[in-house]
C-alpha cells in the first residue's frame, strides 16, 4: 500500500519528531509513504475574507501536486496544514465561480476541482488500519499511562472540515487506547491554546495555554497527546516559562500522538526525536520503561 | 455598554462593508453572547465578541476601529461552531482585521521580534500570527 504526503514546513524542522514517527510508523505498519512533489507552505490559516482568492494558490497548488501525482488521497499530519489544505480544497470543490477565478489565475497548472481528498493521517490510520489490527502491531503496550487527547482548533472546526465534531475525541481515543495507553478527559480538550497569539504575549504569559495545562493536570493526566507543532509549542516548550510565573502549577510532559505510536510499535527511539520535545517528555517515557526494549 | 442611534452613529455603508467582506449578515445576531462564552481570549480583549457583534449591527464604525478584540482573536472558531444564529464570527473578526490591514497599517511589527523569538517559534507560528496581523 502507498500514500501520497504533505509535510509542510514545520514539519522539515522544529517539529521533525512529529514527521519522522509518523512515517516510520507507518512503514512499520507496511504503508508506504510517498511525499508529493514539489510541495509548498499551505499558508498556515485559511483566508476568511470573502474577496480574498490569492491566498487560496498556496494549498490548491498542493492539491494540483497530488493530483499530477495520481493521488486521490493526500495524506497530512500537522493540523493547521490538514486544516488549510482541506478548507481550500472545499472552496473549490463547492464554489464555482471562485473555482474558476483560482484555475484562471493558475494558467500554468491543470484545472482543479476537488478531485484528491484530504485526509488527516489519524483517520487515514482509523481507516486503512483500524485500531483492532493496531492493537496487534503494539510491541511495548503503554499500560499505566493517563494520556489526554489534545486536538486543538484546526482539527476539529470549523465542522465542515473537522475529522470529528467538536466535543467528541473518538480517533485519538481509538488510537491511544490500541496503544495500550488510559485516556483520561479533562474540561480543557476543546480550548484554544492561544494559537498565534503567542507572538504577542511575553514568554510563559499565555493564559489559554496555562488554562489548559492546569485542566489536565487536575484530572491527573500524565501526557498530553497534541498533532499539531503551534499547539506543541505553546503548550510544552513553553511549560518552563510557565512554571517559572506560577502560571501553572505542575508540567504535564506533551508528545505528538506520533511519538507515543512509535513507541508502542517499538520503533527506534531515535526516530521520535525526543530532544525537540520539552525535557521531561522523555523522561517520562524513560520512568515507565517504555524504551527499554528498543 | 449604551449605544446611541443618530445619524452619526449608525453608517449603513460600515455594515454593509463588513457583511461583503466576510460574506456573513451581522444583522442576524440575537445577542445571545453564546459567542463570548465560548471564547479563549475574551478576558484579553476589551469588548467582548458579542459585544463587537452588537458595535457592527449598528455601524459603530470608528468604535470598531479603536477596539482589540479582533487582535486578540485566534481564530479558534468555537464561537463559529456554536453561534445558534449560524454566524461565522471567526469571518466576522477576520473582516474588521482585514479592514485596518488594508489601510497598509500592521498591528504587530515583525522588525521589532528579537531574532531569539523568531528562531524558536515553530513556523506556522510565525505564518500565521503575521497573516492575520501584519499587511
Ligand atoms: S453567538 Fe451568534 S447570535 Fe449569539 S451573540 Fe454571538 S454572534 Fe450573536
Ligand atoms: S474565533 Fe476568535 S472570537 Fe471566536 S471564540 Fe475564537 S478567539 Fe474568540
Amino acid at each position: 500500500m502507498k500514500i501520497s504526503y504533505y509535510p509542510g514546513c514545520t514539519l522539515k524542522t522544529k517539529a521533525n519528531n512529529l514527521e519522522k514517527a509518523a512515517v516510520a510508523s507507518l512503514e512499520a505498519l507496511g504503508i508506504e509513504v510517498e511525499e508529493i512533489d514539489r510541495w509548498n507552505c499551505c499558508g498556515a490559516v485559511y483566508s476568511l475574507t470573502a474577496d480574498d482568492l490569492i491566498h487560496h494558490v498556496g494549498p490548491v497548488r498542493n492539491l494540483i501536486r497530488a493530483k499530477e501525482m495520481g493521488a486521490d488521497k493526500l495524506v497530512t499530519l500537522c493540523s493547521m496544514c490538514y486544516n488549510t489544505l482541506a478548507r481550500a480544497n472545499q472552496l473549490m470543490k463547492d464554489d464555482e465561480v471562485k473555482r474558476d477565478t483560482i484555475n484562471r489565475f493558475m494558467d500554468d497548472e491543470i484545472d482543479y476541482s476537488g478531485e484528491v481528498e484530504v485526509v488527516h493521517y489519524l483517520t487515514y490510520l482509523q481507516e486503512q488500519v483500524g485500531w483492532d489490527k493496531l492493537r496487534e502491531q503494539v510491541k511495548v503496550p503503554l499500560t499505566g499511562l493517563k494520556v489526554g487527547t489534545y486536538y486543538g482548533c484546526t482539527l476539529q472546526r470549523p465542522a465542515e472540515v473537522g475529522i470529528e465534531p467538536m466535543g467528541s475525541y473518538t480517533q485519538m481515543t481509538g488510537l491511544l487506547e490500541a496503544l495500550g495507553a488510559t485516556v483520561v478527559p479533562f474540561n480543557a480538550a476543546d480550548k484554544c491554546c492561544g494559537s498565534y497569539q503567542v507572538l504577542g504575549a511575553a514568554p510563559g504569559e499565555n493564559s489559554a495555554a496555562s488554562a489548559i495545562l492546569n485542566s489536565a493536570a487536575g484530572a491527573g493526566i500524565e501526557a498530553l497527546a497534541t498533532s499539531c507543532p503551534l499547539c506543541e509549542y505553546n503548550l510544552g516548550k513553553q511549560q518552563q516559562q510557565m512554571l517559572e510565573k506560577q502560571a501553572i502549577e505542575q508540567g504535564v510532559p506533551t508528545f505528538y500522538f506520533s511519538q507515543l505510536l512509535a513507541v508502542a510499535l517499538g520503533i527506534d527511539p531515535e526516530l521520535c526525536r525526543f530532544e525537540l520535545n520539552d525535557g521531561q517528555s522523555l523522561e517520562l517515557l524513560k520512568s515507565k520503561n517504555y524504551l527499554a526494549a528498543a | 455598554m449604551t449605544l446611541r442611534i443618530n445619524d452619526r452613529t449608525l453608517s449603513r455603508e460600515s455594515i454593509k462593508n463588513l457583511n461583503e467582506l466576510s460574506g456573513e449578515n451581522v444583522k442576524l445576531c440575537m445577542q445571545c453572547a453564546t459567542c463570548t462564552g465560548m471564547c479563549p481570549m475574551a478576558a484579553e480583549m476589551d469588548y467582548s465578541p458579542r459585544k463587537v457583534m452588537h458595535m457592527a449591527q449598528f455601524g459603530l464604525q470608528s468604535k470598531l476601529e479603536e477596539i482589540n478584540t479582533y487582535w486578540k482573536c485566534a481564530s479558534c472558531h468555537a464561537c463559529t461552531v456554536k453561534c445558534p444564529r449560524g454566524i461565522d464570527i471567526a469571518k466576522v473578526m477576520e473582516a474588521l482585521r482585514q479592514q485596518t490591514l488594508r489601510t497598509n497599517t500592521n498591528y504587530i511589527e515583525p522588525s521589532e521580534m528579537s531574532a531569539e523569538t523568531i528562531a524558536e517559534l515553530p513556523q506556522i507560528a510565525l505564518v500565521a500570527g503575521f497573516r492575520k496581523m501584519t499587511s
